[in-house]
């Protein structure tokens, strides 16, 4: 049972020795004040003291940190957390599994036990599960791990979303479970999502006992033939004694090469037999070994192209992330003085204000990339695998280009492009072999090419951009929202965006500085993964702050976690940026369907209502003037808080590509009225 | 700072303004050559559920299998595949990089250009009576196929050969009425002393 107290994560345990007047008052503050102005009235008075951040002397918090949960970075306390976090991972915590007598604990050992050994000797510290029938002999032993901190999400779906947030923030695998039939369904979407972004996540599902298998047996379903397709392997489980075989090859099958999802499914009878197999030390996956070093002839080759190139742009994906290519990549751009374009999922590849960093590019893309890579000589795709929100129309897709091709999985080679130099491995390593072979390029030998995208930058990010917050006739700007958070965060926070006009929003104006901090659903654009996602990032991430930007309809189909959030009291600020419309459809209708807005107004409850219907803090701001002040409240609270940004409800994402299109041929903004 | 005498980009002078509005030459798009017929050999483990990895992997990426046979090999625990597909060689290139992502196959190798032997096996029902039954038998012995079951108004050919041999031998049939026909899928094995299974034997 759990009390109310504890529920809304403010028991007297965690707020013990915090003092601050935000944390309990911000509700109440907000739910007494009217509230279009009941922004700033919960703005604590040392938020923008100059000397917040700073410890006393006597050890105490400062006030900022107190309300943060975070401490600053280089402080001592920092230091001890990623001391602590770096501890938490290395080899030596993976391999002290206890067995149950030195738990104290007397009874056999059984298959649920096996798995909760794998997960902590995999280093797993949290997963994100919700209990059913078939897998309640796990939660029965669950309670005797308490070193694997579970956290009961409020649908399925978002424990894989979270599962998949906590990935990309951490780099580690990330691990979500529910129970049979409709509680393995609901995952369904989570592990798609993981699949088409390349992200390590382990989804455990339990079924019914094996004998009951292909009889329709209650909350039954052929769970790992639907995830066949969706999933980079999958295992149907039936022998205790299999477990801790099958957990070791999973986990090093979603986090080797190039990661995905791997889903165990584990028969009831699986979880209550007696295991007495021993976890092994090593895998054998005899048709697993992905290729990790580049060819040397071909990464020769690549290194006599880029010292030919006039023209050369580097396209950095996702895969600079995963192989935390970030130092490499930036050490060859400056070295061969290339100009550096990120994909969706690469956003934050590279800190966006190097001279050197152009931006996001594609279908929502910057003008100034988009027209880079259209009379670029020369491409290095790094670790992305030509999408078509990335090329458009591929006849038209840089035409002067000659392609190099990095990625590890030999698949993406030629799948979407023909590509001259293809080189198959992992990008961290293919970068550190291949930068001794660039030849350096005086900034000057450039000038002239470097000048004239800085030009183009100049124009093309002056021309959709508010920046005085408000779009038409003073209604809120989407983008001065998203702007004015990355600012608030010091663009250190971690950004996670739901799907559709906010994401790019998002990717576009929030300003990325730091590796991983962004946080998006590329492949498979699921709405609703923002605050899922989010959730997941915020645990992985204690040391930093993370913000959902989300749409009010993708808040709407995964709402419900908010209140995981104060169960759990995770600190995620979610900016809810509603026009009361799916924007993105709206903005297809307008500009391709000729203005046929079916179904793509909808409305939303009372958002600050809502939140604190939940228990989580909730803002309004509806003009430019109160955002900073919405923002900071969010800030200053201890705990999840909702600021709900009333914005333009026909403002749209420009430049666009339209479908069938290519990157010559953007769409942008008019200065006129639409015609409604 | 570039040291001096490298041959890197030229400077400032050289630097090629951006491509004027000439019509520039259409990317190419993988692939869109000739179709014809492709024999791929998948080496993959023997497990529950490998045939339906790899079969939901072609229909879920769009290639259409002709024919697929499958056996144990020597080795109990490793299976062996021969699929045959029509597609241009990038699409079957694809196919078989895409085959190589499944966690349980081991090998992929093209051997449509190798020089092999390449069989299928054909059973054919053919109706037959004491009137043309020596018709059929001297049209299955000029294909070295033989008869193995014989009734009173049918028997059954069983023929070996190309799939192009076992085509010809069942429309020269055809014409006495065929009541069943079953084929096993063509089966392929590199000739000379080298094996497809070498590299994975363990």
């Amino acid at each position: 049972m759990v009390t109310k107290e504890e529920g809304l994560g403010r028991s007297p345990g965690r707020t013990t020795g915090r003092t601050t007047t935000a944390t309990t008052t911000a509700p109440t503050a907000t739910s007494a004040a009217p509230t279009t102005s009941g922004t700033l009235g919960a703005v604590p008075p040392n938020a923008g003291s100059p000397n917040a951040g700073s410890p006393r002397p006597d050890g105490t918090l400062s006030g900022r940190e107190r309300i943060n949960h975070m401490p600053g970075a280089g402080t001592e306390r920092a230091d001890a957390i990623s001391a602590g976090r770096r501890e938490m991972l290395s080899d030596a915590r993976r391999n002290q599994i206890r067995s149950l007598a030195e738990r104290g604990v007397k009874r056999p050992r059984i298959g649920a036990d096996a798995v909760c050994e794998a997960l902590v000797r995999q280093g797993v510290e949290v997963f994100f599960g919700y209990p059913g029938g078939v897998v309640l002999p796990f939660y029965d032993v669950l309670g005797d791990y308490p070193e694997l901190r579970h956290v009961l999400v409020r649908h399925e779906q978002g424990g894989a979303h979270a599962a998949d947030g906590y990935a990309r923030a951490t780099g580690k695998v990330g691990v979500c479970l529910a129970t049979s039939g409709p509680g393995a369904t609901n995952l369904v979407t989570g592990i798609g999502n993981a699949m088409l972004d390349s992200v390590p996540i382990v989804a455990i599902t339990g079924n019914v006992v094996g004998s009951l298998l292909g009889k329709d047996a209650f909350q039954e379903i052929d769970i790992t033939g639907i995830t066949l397709p969706c999933t980079k392997h999958n295992y149907l489980v039936r022998d205790p004694n299999d477990i801790p075989r099958v957990f070791a090859e999973a986990f090093h099958i979603a986090r080797t090469g190039r990661p995905g999802p791997v889903h165990i499914d584990l028969t009831k009878d699986a979880l209550m037999g007696v295991c007495s197999a021993e976890h092994p030390e090593t895998v054998d996956l005899p048709g697993f070994r992905p290729t990790l070093e580049g060819h040397f002839r071909q990464i020769k080759l690549a290194a006599g192209e880029i010292a030919r190139a006039r023209r050369p742009v580097i396209l950095a994906g996702h895969g600079v992330l995963i192989a935390e290519a970030t130092e490499e990549l930036r050490e060859l751009a400056e070295k061969a003085q290339i100009p550096v374009a990120h994909t969706l999922l690469g956003v934050s590849a590279m800190d966006e204000t190097h001279p050197l960093s152009l931006g996001f590019v594609g279908m929502h893309g910057w003008k100034h990339v988009n027209k880079a890579i259209q009379s670029a000589d020369l491409l290095i795709a790094l670790g992305m695998r030509f999408d078509d929100r990335v090329t458009g129309h591929v006849p038209t897709f840089a035409p002067y280009a000659r392609i190099i091709h990095v990625d590890i999985d030999p698949a993406e080679i030629g799948k979407n492009v023909a590509v001259e130099i293809p080189i198959v491995g992992d990008v961290k390593r293919v970068l550190t072999a291949l930068l001794p072979q660039v030849q350096p390029v005086a900034p000057e030998q450039r000038a002239a090419y470097l000048k004239e995208i800085a030009d183009w930058r100049s124009e093309s990010e002056k021309a959709p951009w508010h920046g005085s917050g408000s779009w038409r006739n003073g209604q809120l700007s989407a983008d001065y929202v998203v702007g004015k958070i990355g600012e608030a965060s010091g663009h250190d926070a971690t950004i996670v965006a739901d799907v559709g006009q906010n994401q790019m929003w998002a990717a576009r104006y929030a300003g990325f500085r730091r590796p991983k901090s962004h946080i998006s659903s590329g492949g498979l654009g699921t709405m609703g993964f923002g605050l899922p996602a989010a959730m997941g990032a915020a645990i992985g991430r204690p040391d930093k702050e993370t913000w959902a930007i989300v749409g009010d309809g993708g808040l709407q189909m995964t709402a419900q976690e908010l209140m995981t959030l104060v169960q759990d009291n995770i600190p995620v600020k979610i900016a809810l940026l509603d026009n009361h419309k799916l924007g993105m459809v709206r903005q297809w209708q307008e500009l391709v369907y000729a203005g046929n807005y079916h179904s793509s107004h909808l409305l939303g409850p009372d958002w600050v209502k809502l939140a604190e219907a939940y228990g989580v803090a909730g803002f309004r701001a509806t003009t430019p003037e109160e955002v900073d002040g919405a923002i900071a409240a969010a800030r200053a609270v201890d705990g999840p808080a909702l600021v709900h940004f009333v914005i333009a409800e026909q403002q749209n994402v420009f430049p666009m590509m339209p479908a069938g299109k290519g990157l010559s041929d953007l769409l942008e903004e008019q200065f006129e009225e639409p015609k409604q | 700072m570039s040291p001096t005498g490298t041959p890197g980009p030229a400077p400032d002078s050289a630097v090629q303004p951006a491509p004027a509005h000439t019509a520039p030459p259409a990317r190419a798009l993988p692939g869109h050559g000739e179709s014809h017929r492709h024999v791929l050999v998948a080496i993959v483990l023997n497990k529950p559920g490998v045939l339906n990895r790899v079969a939901s992997l072609m229909r879920a990426r769009n290639f259409n299998i002709e024919t697929l046979a499958v056996s144990h090999t020597d080795q109990l625990e490793v299976s062996r595949m021969t699929i045959t597909l029509r597609g241009d060689d990038v699409a079957v290139e694809q196919a078989a990089k895409q085959l190589y992502r499944l966690i349980d196959v081991l090998k992929v190798q093209d051997v449509t250009s190798d020089p092999t032997v390449e069989h299928e096996i054909a059973l054919i029902k053919v109706r037959a009576d004491e009137r043309n039954r020596g018709e059929v038998l001297t049209i299955a012995e000029m294909y070295k196929a033989r008869v193995v079951d014989l009734a009173a108004e049918s028997l059954i050919v069983e023929a070996t050969g190309t799939e192009a041999e076992v085509d010809a031998l069942i429309s020269l049939l055809r014409g006495f009425g065929i009541k069943e026909l079953v084929r096993s899928g063509t089966v392929v094995m590199s000739r000379g002393a080298g094996s497809i299974e070498e590299a994975v034997k363990r």
